[in-house]
């Protein structure tokens, strides 16, 4: 679908170099690289804003790489959404319609499907300087779709957005990519991001692409720093949540099952960071939600503290102190209690 | 009771220093303010007090004097037309493009806001005047500047075309790119994305500037007055009645002009400024 070979920008400081990449119709693909990677500018490259060294790009076993930018039918929205303030919610969105010579009733058709996708609907009449981050990054989605794109190019879509906001962006671009099986290409530098979202998942760094592989693949098995630092410090389950009956959510993983918070339902992530799981070898009676029985199974030693990984199963890694793993006298098989609270779970 | 009164004048008095010592960078700025507003104010408004309406009526009646406000009016529009057609372009490729020679760029055409217009009347008449190239190719398809309109307007692009090209620069650089960019994406050509995108992101800046030149053209004297003191805008026959007649005579007409010229701003500037923020 699109595919980008041999790719080499130049970005002053240094240079993105040899990114190949190929991204499948209708798949949601993440570039997962830290802050300055050059990221936004390996997608203005690919959608023709910023020149290129070398390289070339196919879209659909078509080369666009020296075609103008409004030639390509690539779509694209900006971090901060780059939304026209010398126009209504309407215009921004009729922008693009514009370009096109339909008729004017086709155009106002197309307008009102859009935003009525999008949930914009009453925001249609408005100024855009009055809309909030969220509003604002639908519009942009809006009017990124006006023109269907064969590709949908994202700028960090959801860093500007506070956390309730983000939420609701995520589910709204999981939509559009159901619904529209719109193939999708989004940059980001958060992992939690990066697994909700992500088909596949690119890590750049350092100007290259480091890994390719599904969220689980790069998560199990990453080969970057930059990666493997955040996996360690987060443990990451995939599961079913659900509501509880009258109770708290509930999510299953495996054949485990814990207590979480959240509004979100259905086949989501949860994170959990090492440094919030509290390890007993009797269950511990507190107000933490949490108690789950398991073996340990590693202990990875960082000097001051230590990793151990508590098989329940899924796999646990908690971090303790030096200390407590000496007063407790843990080892390698020994069973013992991971203990944490429901809201120390991040779902996503 | 007395003693009461006197400790409440005195903590009053006390209050209203401590307010003064406080506030003394805002006190300071204020009076150095009101002596250069005043400066500016008090002679416009002599002028303008000194001739009874019934005299500026009389004055308005003389063809003369009509005919060279319509000219001064007329010209400096065209001038400015012309400078939006030439300048706008510039002032965008330079809020866009960085080349080496952009600042020596920028200083050429600031230029003529700093030299002395009547040299600045003289190099245009070398220039196209029939002595050379150019004023002669353009004698060739009947165009004359000396001593004719074309000459009056060219001299008032020639000192008030900066003030557009900076102002409309200016707010061309606060278009964020990325929404051009973004235009682009969405199928507009680049001729497109400047009309529908940056133009009119950048109308205020452009139309604070054209209101600049067309008021720096109008006021212009020493340039006109080398290249074309005829026919006559209002300027040169303010000049020219206080030379031969003196002081009553220019004054009237002077008034007028200020009058009218005040006018004008004013509606340009309320035009060129709708619907901004204050």
């Amino acid at each position: 679908m699109i595919e980008i070979k041999k790719l080499t920008v130049n970005l002053g400081d240094f240079l993105l170099d040899g990114i190949d990449l190929g991204v499948d119709k209708g798949e949601y693909f993440i570039i997962l690289g830290p802050t300055g990677a050059g990221k936004t500018v390996l997608l203005e490259a690919i959608a023709g804003l910023h020149p290129i060294k070398m390289g070339e790009i196919w879209l659909d076993g078509r080369e666009v790489t020296k075609l103008e930018p409004e030639k390509r039918g690539i779509g694209f929205v900006y971090q901060d959404y780059a939304l026209f303030p010398h126009l209504t919610v309407k215009g921004n969105l009729l922008f693009g319609l514009k370009q096109r010579k339909w008729p004017k009733e086709e155009r106002g058709r197309v307008m009102e499907w859009l935003a009525e996708l999008l949930g914009i609907t009453p925001l249609l009449e408005r100024s855009t300087d009055t809309l909030s981050g969220g509003e604002r990054q639908k519009v942009a989605l809006a009017r990124a779709l006006s023109t269907s794109p064969q590709v949908l190019l994202l700028d960090e879509p959801l860093s500007a957005l506070d956390p309730q906001h983000r939420e609701g962006v995520q589910q709204e671009l999981r939509q559009i990519h159901r619904r529209l099986k719109q193939t999708i290409i989004h940059v980001t530098h958060d992992f939690e991001e990066a697994i909700a979202l992500g088909d596949r998942i690119a890590v750049l760094g350092a100007g290259h692409i480091l890994q390719i592989g599904t969220p689980e693949e790069i998560f199990r098995q990453p080969n970057s720093e930059f990666v493997a630092r955040f996996a360690m410090t987060r443990n990451i389950f995939t599961g079913e949540v659900r509501g509880g009956d009258g109770g708290p959510a509930i999510i299953a993983v495996g054949g485990t099952q814990f207590e979480v918070v959240s509004e979100l339902r259905g086949r989501l992530h949860a994170s959990l960071r090492p440094e919030d799981i509290l390890v007993s070898r009797e269950p511990l009676i507190s107000s933490a939600r949490n108690s789950l029985r398991g073996t340990i199974t590693r202990i990875a030693d960082r000097g001051a503290t230590l990793y151990l990984t508590v098989s329940t199963p899924p796999d646990f890694v908690c971090l303790v102190t030096r200390r407590s793993f000496e007063e407790l006298g843990l080892a390698e098989g020994g069973e013992v209690y991971v203990t944490f609270k429901a809201s120390a779970v991040h779902i996503f | 009771m007395v003693a009461n009164e006197r400790t409440g004048d005195s903590s009053r008095v006390r209050n209203i220093l401590r307010w003064a010592v406080q506030r003394r960078l805002t006190i300071t700025f204020f009076l150095l303010g009101m002596v250069i507003l005043l400066f500016i104010f008090i002679p416009l408004g002599k002028m303008i007090f000194s001739s009874s309406p019934a005299t500026l009526w009389d004055t308005l009646l003389e063809g003369e004097v009509r005919s060279a406000i319509w000219l001064s009016i007329y010209t400096a529009l065209i001038a400015t037309a012309v400078g939006l057609v030439l300048g706008v372009p510039l002032a965008y490729f330079l809020a866009r493009h960085s080349f080496p020679g952009k600042r020596l760029v920028e200083a050429l055409i600031d230029v003529p806001i700093v030299v002395p217009h009547i040299a600045a009347g003289i190099a245009l008449l070398f220039v196209f005047g029939k002595g050379f190239f150019v004023g002669s190719a353009f004698d060739a398809i009947g165009i004359d500047f000396v001593f004719a309109v074309p000459g009056i307007i060219i001299a008032m692009i020639f000192v008030s075309v900066p003030f557009l090209i900076d102002s409309a620069k200016q707010g061309f650089e606060k278009v964020d790119v990325r929404l051009e960019k973004v235009a682009r994406t969405l199928g507009a050509s680049p001729w497109q994305t400047f009309f529908r995108v940056s133009l009119p992101l950048a109308r205020r800046s452009i139309a604070g500037g054209s209101v600049m030149m067309w008021a720096r053209s109008i006021s212009e004297f020493g340039a006109v007055l080398v290249l074309a003191s005829h026919p006559k805008i209002a300027p040169i026959l303010v000049y020219d009645r206080l030379e031969e007649y003196g002081l009553d005579y220019a004054l009237p007409v002077a008034t007028l002009l200020i009058i009218i010229c005040i006018g004008i701003f004013v509606v340009l500037r309320t035009i060129a400024y709708r619907g901004e923020r204050a």
